[in-house]
């Protein structure tokens, strides 16, 4: 204890003088930050609830919220699975007066769940009837995307090699260590193309077609953001030129290239019963405090001025056949004339098993 | 101990105990029994898989082993590192201390690609090998192997042990290493009697944070393991939300708190009674040049390692964002303040940045204030009930961000604390992970201060608050920056725990990357890249103004440096 200096040197206390200051500083921080973050009031507030990858336009936004006079938030709550089960869990008190993102793939587990309340849009009627659900108006179709596989053109092209315009290509031993896919236990674009496996392969034929395919070297990656970005060759230097991602991929490629591009760098493989189409939804909560508000909120989500904006936004089609697509999506972009098919509610029966049946045959 | 100072003890211990028990027992309590007995019934079969299938007894072992083993190649690693930090001075060492923290921000997938860049199939040093020896094939293979996430495990946990460990060795008495010396024993003599017995407190603190870290690892494992190796947390999400079993998710919940919950209980049993008191005021600058050969091999050979294993995988990413398809470019910095601006989510960077430094502020205050009650009031008790509270205010460390995300929404849903869709809740959970953290750094130097100090002053007429300013305060201020340190940078990185909560789009820094990385294009990889490299430099900025604030003042007799 040799070492302990007198408390009240001068030195000490110009210290201690700076520490106050400092915590003083610190403690007004937090006390001043709110009034920075905090959201203008208006009257009328509506709420949507979706998952992380909602997105829309500043200005189409703007026209809802002038003509009635409103404020909409959005809260977002994880990916679309995650934000589902919290639009369940709150059921008896809703956070939300919408959801949007239920997709085709959790489609019975939220009717099911009875969250939703009916709204009918007469604007449904000019959708195509494989969007819509058949006998149910608590969820509506927004938006459409074909999770299918994607590949690096300029690879191929370099190794002299045709590239796969099915899903039985990718079993060719030249195919050896190309693909990267997504986990279908912790990827919504993974589970979808499990999904359209079995839509191709049937039940019985499917987990032969996984089985051959991890013997030929498939990698699979957590998600999408992982193989897309830590895998493909296209995208960063990964070491696979296949990857599963969306059908209108490439466009935004294209879209988000830093010189214009005449041919989009990667194609995506539409070819029939080879893709998946996931089908994004929105609908009212049960006990929504605005329904009224709600309902004009979807109606304007279902009409060509929120249609037209969503390819640029979240890089998927619209459900309106009406809404023009931009010239990217024009011109880059391909869609599934017959996807692989498996009903939602053969989906929710089956969903645990195929998926443990997968983790058996693929990562055990 | 006086009466008035036992119920001042009880009071402090009041606060973090209200919090944990509002934001963090109440939701958990919440959920797992809404989850176990929906509608009031228990059905015990639904989770006969838990103890029939040998799949989630191979799962708790995976995760059991791998915490271990992350845990004990961090400290192997790391100790030389503190030494280094604790005893010597160099050139750099005050940017060295806050670049090594920077790993502590990364989101996974980013942590992810600066890995790959080094490290990868094409990464620099494949490639290098492949042109030196014209090699066909990549001669480094660990992608999606065990390697890959023991590394990054090591990557992100370094600083952690290197800062506890350094600050609590640089408080150390010198002159009982030094009587030591001059009774005639050898350096390593030197090392293992004395100096690691003294040090025990603070690297079992830090092993414990390590462990409870890697135990619940989640994105790390999932991305750089490959989806072949999973953990409880894991397997908690897997079945929180892809299967809507909440039954069994809860249950894997309570394992995983379960056996934390022990693990921090005998560690807090084991420290309690740790009070050596060989303390040091430490004013006193007790770092001193490397002399000699074997002194300075040992200073520069972990600055190598250090700068091997932490700066080389960042500077790959600060690359990444300055490289375009035709050579170096800043047009993906530039991009990040336009590009997409019709969005209703699109951030301006410096808005991000604001968001993120004011989140990370609140996170940090909170976190320091609770973890400095919980701190100050254990380090006084003794008694048997001790080591349960400690055990019990770590909890939120070791618990599944899906498990709580679910808690609030359906516990914390009226008035008059209806915050499932406010913005408070991301820096409350935040503070929730990062306070057990705080404590850890702050109890081991606390249990240090010999309480005949204490008593002296008090005798001397000192009030309570006048003891703990002039007492524990000073003694303990270089523990509470490293936790500090750490409160804010979870918050910054926007750790697990905020991700599965509601809440109000946020417009952080790692928000911000997220989103640029849920689309394709090569924009969006630049923008994410560069927006990283701007979330490294801010946060090393604060790392360095922090530690300017920490610097021991100039004692008198020496000259100013």
């Amino acid at each position: 204890m040799s070492t302990c200096q007198p408390v009240h040197h001068p030195a000490h206390r110009r210290f201690l003088r700076s520490c106050r200051r400092f915590a003083l500083s610190l403690l007004l921080f937090p006390l001043l930050f709110p009034l920075s973050a905090g959201p203008a009031q208006a009257e009328r507030v509506l709420t949507v609830m979706s998952h992380d990858s909602f997105n829309i336009s500043r200005s189409v936004l703007a026209t809802f919220e002038q003509e009635h006079q409103v404020t909409v938030r959005f809260l977002k709550s994880g990916d679309a699975g995650a934000a589902l089960v919290q639009a369940i869990l709150a059921r008896e008190r809703p956070l939300a007066d919408l959801f949007y993102g239920v997709d085709n793939t959790f489609l019975s587990r939220a009717l099911n769940a009875d969250i939703f309340a009916p709204h009918t849009s007469p604007l449904l009627a000019t959708f195509p009837p494989g969007l819509r659900h058949p006998d149910d108006d608590r969820l509506l179709p927004v938006s459409y995307g074909d999770v299918c596989l994607n590949y690096d053109r300029e690879w191929f092209r370099r190794h002299n090699l045709k590239p796969p315009q099915d899903l039985a290509d990718l079993l060719k031993p030249e195919y050896r260590g190309l693909t990267v896919v997504q986990n279908p236990a912790t990827s919504s674009p993974g589970l979808a193309f499990l999904l359209a496996t079995i839509g191709r392969f049937g039940e019985e034929g499917y987990l032969e077609f996984w089985r051959q395919l991890r013997a030929n070297e498939v990698r699979v990656a957590t998600g999408w953001k992982d193989a897309y970005y830590g895998h493909f060759t296209a995208a960063s230097k990964g070491d696979r030129p296949i990857v599963v991602s969306y059908a209108s991929s490439p466009p935004a490629v294209v879209y988000f290239a830093s010189s214009p591009m005449a041919e989009a760098p990667t194609a995506a493989v539409v070819t029939d019963h080879n893709a998946f189409r996931q089908i994004e939804y929105v609908g009212i909560l049960k006990g929504a405090k605005e329904p009224e508000l709600a309902g004009k909120l979807i109606d304007f989500m279902l009409s060509p001025a929120f249609q037209e904006d969503i390819p640029l936004q979240m890089f998927v089609f619209p459900a309106n056949p009406s809404a023009r697509l931009p010239e990217v999506f024009q011109r880059h972009a391909v869609v599934a004339e017959r996807p692989a098919q498996v009903t939602p509610a053969a989906i929710e029966a089956n969903r645990e098993g195929w998926i443990e049946a997968w983790t058996s045959a693929v990562l055990r | 101990m006086n009466g008035r100072e036992l119920s001042i003890r009880r009071l402090l211990f009041a606060i973090p105990l209200a919090f944990l028990a509002l934001f963090y027992l109440y939701p958990l309590t919440r959920i797992a029994l809404q989850s176990l007995f929906p509608a009031g019934s228990w059905n015990p079969g639904q989770l006969s898989a838990l103890t029939d299938s040998p799949v989630y007894l191979r799962i708790l072992w995976f995760t059991i082993w791998q915490a271990a083993l992350s845990t004990l190649l961090t400290l192997l690693f790391a100790l030389p590192g503190a030494l280094v930090f604790a005893r010597y001075r160099f050139a750099g060492k005050g940017l060295f201390l806050a670049l090594m923290t920077v790993p502590f921000v990364l989101p996974t997938v980013v942590t992810a690609t600066a890995f790959r860049a080094l490290l990868g199939p094409s990464g620099i040093l494949n490639e290098g090998l492949m042109a030196l020896f014209s090699l066909e094939q990549p001669p480094i293979r660990i992608e999606q192997s065990l390697i890959f996430f023991l590394l990054a495990h090591i990557f992100y946990n370094y600083s952690l042990v290197l800062r506890l460990v350094s600050s609590y060795w640089a408080g150390l008495n010198p002159s009982l290493t030094a009587a030591a010396q001059l009774l005639g024993a050898s350096p390593w003599q030197t090392f293992r009697r004395v100096t690691l017995p003294l040090l025990l407190p603070a690297i079992t603190a830090a092993a414990l944070l390590v462990f409870i870290f890697c135990f619940t690892s989640f994105g790390i494992i999932l991305i750089l393991g490959g989806p072949g190796y999973a953990t409880i947390e894991v397997e908690i999400y897997r079945q929180a939300v892809q299967l809507y079993n909440l039954p069994m998710a809860a249950a894997l919940s309570l394992v995983q708190i379960g056996v934390n919950f022990f693990l921090m209980w005998l560690h807090a049993r084991l420290g309690k009674n740790n009070r050596l008191g060989f303390f040091s005021d430490s004013r006193h600058d007790v770092t001193k040049e490397p002399h000699g050969v074997a002194a300075r091999l040992l200073v520069a050979g972990n600055l190598l390692f250090l700068s091997l294993l932490l700066l080389s995988p960042l500077l790959a990413l600060v690359l990444r964002s300055l490289r375009g398809d035709t050579g170096l470019t800043l047009a993906y910095y530039r991009a990040l303040g336009h590009f997409d601006q019709e969005s209703i989510f699109f951030v301006a960077p410096l808005t991000a940045v604001w968001n993120s430094l004011g989140f990370a502020m609140v996170a940090m205050v909170l976190a320091v204030l609770l973890g400095l009650a919980a701190a100050t009031a254990l380090a006084g008790e003794r008694g048997r009930a001790t080591s349960f509270w400690d055990a019990l205010l770590m909890l939120p460390l070791a618990t599944s961000a899906v498990t709580l995300g679910f808690g609030y929404i359906i516990s914390l849903n009226r008035p008059p604390v209806d915050l499932r869709d406010s913005l408070a809740l991301v820096p409350i959970a935040h503070t929730l992970v990062a306070f057990p953290f705080v404590l850890r750094c702050i109890l081991p130097s606390l249990r240090q201060i010999p309480a005949t100090l204490r008593e002296a002053a008090t005798l001397l007429g000192a009030s309570p608050f006048m003891v703990w300013r002039r007492v524990d305060f000073p003694m303990s201020r270089r523990a509470i920056l490293v936790g500090a340190v750490f409160a804010f940078s979870i918050s910054m990185g926007e750790f697990g725990a905020s991700a599965f909560v509601t809440r109000p789009h946020t417009a952080t820094m790692p928000v911000a990357i997220f989103r640029f990385l849920s689309q394709p294009g090569e924009m969006n990889y630049g923008q994410a890249m560069a927006m990283s490299t701007i979330l490294m430099l801010v946060t090393c900025a604060a790392f360095w103004l922090l530690g300017r604030f920490s610097t021991t003042p100039t004692p008198p007799n020496h000259p100013p440096t």
